[in-house]
């Protein structure tokens, strides 16, 4: 059966602010396969609750072992701020742990910018309210060189059109993201609310499954 | 109906709902949860106040966080202590079978569901943790989720997901001596690059994964993830029938002849097409090992480390990745001076490691200057290590054994590498500090692990084979 993306039904539950137009200047980290470890390493995934994260983001290139910051790194640099980060080629390999984007989105991102993600860093992110948004090399190339130019040069994502310009140069190009993962975001609506709507839909396919 | 992959077979088997324009509704047949991962879940359940949907298809093990000495005292760390009775809270609850430190089939997810038969061919099985494509060993198609997605599974026994592009990558021919699945796999990682299959869900297939046994092939189908694989799988056939029969959760009697028929219809048709497809020669792989910072950058244990314009990574994220482990351009890799061995973990924590572990330590010394830590993968393959003897060949060369849990692969416990030394490990991820801040890791098999451990120096492992 194919259905039209779904409404939330249950308006008390709002998983994450909504998504619509983004502007803000950005954070470039240049670097390529930015791993989950590196995000949040393992030793700070003891905590049972979400929040806090963003403490420990990217903790060990941001910190030295005796906790001072690590002066040439990015988040320690207040030239750069803004909501949206932008990392090099394959941002967000490795593990699952959604708590990589709990951080990025405790430490106060909304947005991601990168020429590829790994794929299950991107679920999570959307998941919980992050936008994973995937340029071309050439055009991440030019954010970098905006932000070379401009550390507070701005930046706009706009979610409804899927485009990405950038305001100093005008550049611009458009972004993928699938429809009903965009209604969410634009909504704030989330994936649990969906499958409970279904729930009996999905009991009676289970019933007839083998497992 | 006739050019079906095995991955499409089962994947279309278990579509609840198609969504235009968006992610399928897809049904989970297993779920296995752990300690560090579900916590938020089931907080996420109770602040909606919705229940769990099929307690008795999630199954709880503790692993991540455990300690590997003297679990029968209390964990030290309050942390770790409180995620361990956070989960023996939330599956008593919930009803949800947990296998907590301590109980005699815990071990680590990956090695304890496959081996007491909860893991069947064409299941779909998923667990927050990215190394849930262990399973596919079997013919399941199984991958890492995230929290989010564990509290679906736990309220809905469906997750949202958009269907993978396919990938089938061959390896024919006959391994050479000393040549592992651990082997294979990080070989195959080296040619397609850390993200070289990103998007897609593999089948691997030809005679050398036809040969090899199941411990081989869950080995392989761990490492996809490395490659950026959602999952791996390889179709079942006799090998894992046999490996299944009279595991304790598989099924028995006329329930299994239903189920063995169902399983063998489960292959790739000779028609199917897949969206890549690469095929490999068994006789150019020889024992690997990685010197990188991602498990791409590994290669023949014989070889130099490449130059920067010989890999797939930027010139400067290249040379960060050689700066941290210390390393440069064109040297040779054999002879690297080591500190620590770590030999466990979901990627090689299985008997099969052990026994490879012991061909080569058998009546040679431990080196004085490595620390080594052999870590079962559960309870179970630590009784299978005692009861073949191998606890006295490795006693003898100087090692001690450790009790089961994850341990050094992710160094959530105290099982760390100190900053700056070198560890080669059996698991599956060389990432900066992934076995401690600062820690250097070298990923290799069993042999090559061994073989450094009575050298305490990178060694070619067929010089002892
Ligand atoms: S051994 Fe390592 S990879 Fe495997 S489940 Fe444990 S932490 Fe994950």
């Amino acid at each position: 059966m194919i259905e039209k993306y779904f409404y939330s039904k249950n308006k008390n539950i709002m998983a994450y602010d909504k998504f619509t137009v983004l502007q803000s200047s950005a954070v470039p980290m240049p670097i390529e396969n930015v791993d989950t470890d590196q995000i949040i390493p393992a030793r700070f995934l003891k905590a049972t609750t979400r929040e806090g994260f963003g403490d420990n983001l990217f903790r060990d290139w941001r910190y030295n072992n005796d906790n001072s910051p690590k002066q040439d790194f990015v988040l320690n640099n207040p030239t750069y701020s803004g909501k949206i980060l932008v990392a090099g080629r394959n941002f967000g390999s490795g593990s699952s742990r959604e708590h990589a984007a709990w951080a990025i989105y405790d430490y106060g991102f909304r947005c991601v910018i990168s020429s590829f993600f790994a794929d299950i860093f991107k679920g999570n992110a959307l998941n919980i309210g992050i936008l994973p948004v995937t340029v071309s090399p050439e055009f991440l190339h030019k954010i970098f060189t905006a932000i070379e130019a401009d550390a507070k040069a701005i930046i706009e994502v706009n979610l409804p059109e899927q485009t990405v310009t950038i305001a100093t140069t005008g550049e611009k190009e458009s972004f993928t993201i699938n429809g009903y993962k965009k209604n969410n975001m634009i909504n704030g609506f989330d994936d649990i609310d969906y499958l409970q709507s279904m729930k009996g839909e999905i009991a009676a396919f289970a019933e007839k499954s083998l497992y | 109906m006739s050019k079906q992959t095995l991955f499409d077979k089962v994947w279309d088997a278990h579509v609840v709902r198609k969504i235009e324009d968006g992610p399928d509704v897809f049904l989970i047949d297993r779920h296995f949860i752990h300690e560090v991962t579900s916590p938020v879940a089931f907080l996420g359940l109770e602040n909606r106040g919705i229940d769990v949907m099929y307690a008795k298809r999630t199954f709880a093990t503790a692993d991540h966080n455990t300690p590997t000495i003297n679990q029968h005292l209390p964990v030290q760390d309050p942390l770790s202590a409180n995620q361990l009775q956070q989960l023996e809270t939330n599956t008593t609850k919930h009803g949800i079978s947990h296998w907590g430190l301590g109980h005699a089939k815990n071990g680590i997810v990956h090695v304890v569901g496959p081996e007491n038969g909860i893991t069947l061919p064409g299941m779909t099985i998923v667990c927050g943790d990215s190394h849930t494509s262990t399973h596919g060993a079997f013919g399941a198609i199984a991958f890492g989720i995230g929290t989010s997605e564990v509290e679906m599974v736990l309220s809905s026994q469906c997750i949202m997901q958009p269907k993978p592009m396919k990938m089938r990558v061959n390896v024919n021919g006959k391994l050479g001596k000393g040549v592992l699945p651990k082997d294979v796999t990080l070989y195959i990682i080296a040619q397609l690059s850390a993200a070289g299959a990103t998007g897609y869900f593999v089948e691997y297939a030809g005679d050398v994964f036809e040969n090899m046994s199941m411990e081989g092939r869950m080995t392989v189908c761990n490492m996809s993830i490395e490659m950026g694989a959602r999952g791996g799988m390889i179709a079942p056939d006799e090998t894992t029938f046999n490996y299944l029969n009279g595991r304790e959760q598989a099924p028995k009697g006329e329930a299994w002849d239903r189920a063995l028929a169902y399983w063998k219809t489960l292959k790739t048709d000779d028609e199917a097409v897949f969206d890549k497809e690469y095929t490999f020669d068994a006789a150019d792989i020889e024992p690997q090992i990685t010197y990188g910072t991602n498990p791409g950058l590994g290669t023949g244990i014989s070889q130099n480390i490449p130059l920067s314009g010989d890999v797939i990574d930027g010139e400067a994220s290249y040379k960060k990745s050689l700066g941290y482990m210390g390393f440069a351009e064109n040297e040779q890799i054999i002879g690297k001076k080591i500190d620590y061995v770590f030999l466990g973990s979901c990627t090689n924590g299985r008997i099969e490691d052990f026994r490879a572990f012991a061909s080569i330590v058998k009546g040679r010394k431990k080196a004085d200057n490595v620390t080594a830590w052999l870590v079962p993968g559960s309870h179970i393959v630590e009784s299978q290590i005692k009861e073949e003897g191998i606890l006295d060949i490795l006693t003898e060369s100087g090692f001690e054994l450790r009790q089961p849990g994850c341990s050094a692969c992710l160094a959530m416990n105290d099982d760390k590498v100190p900053a700056g030394k070198y560890a080669v490990s059996t698991s599956n991820r060389n990432f900066e500090g992934r076995q401690g801040p600062g820690a250097r890791t070298l990923l290799a098999s069993p042999l090559v692990a061994a073989a450094a451990a009575v050298t305490g120096v990178v060694t070619d492992p067929r010089e002892f084979l």
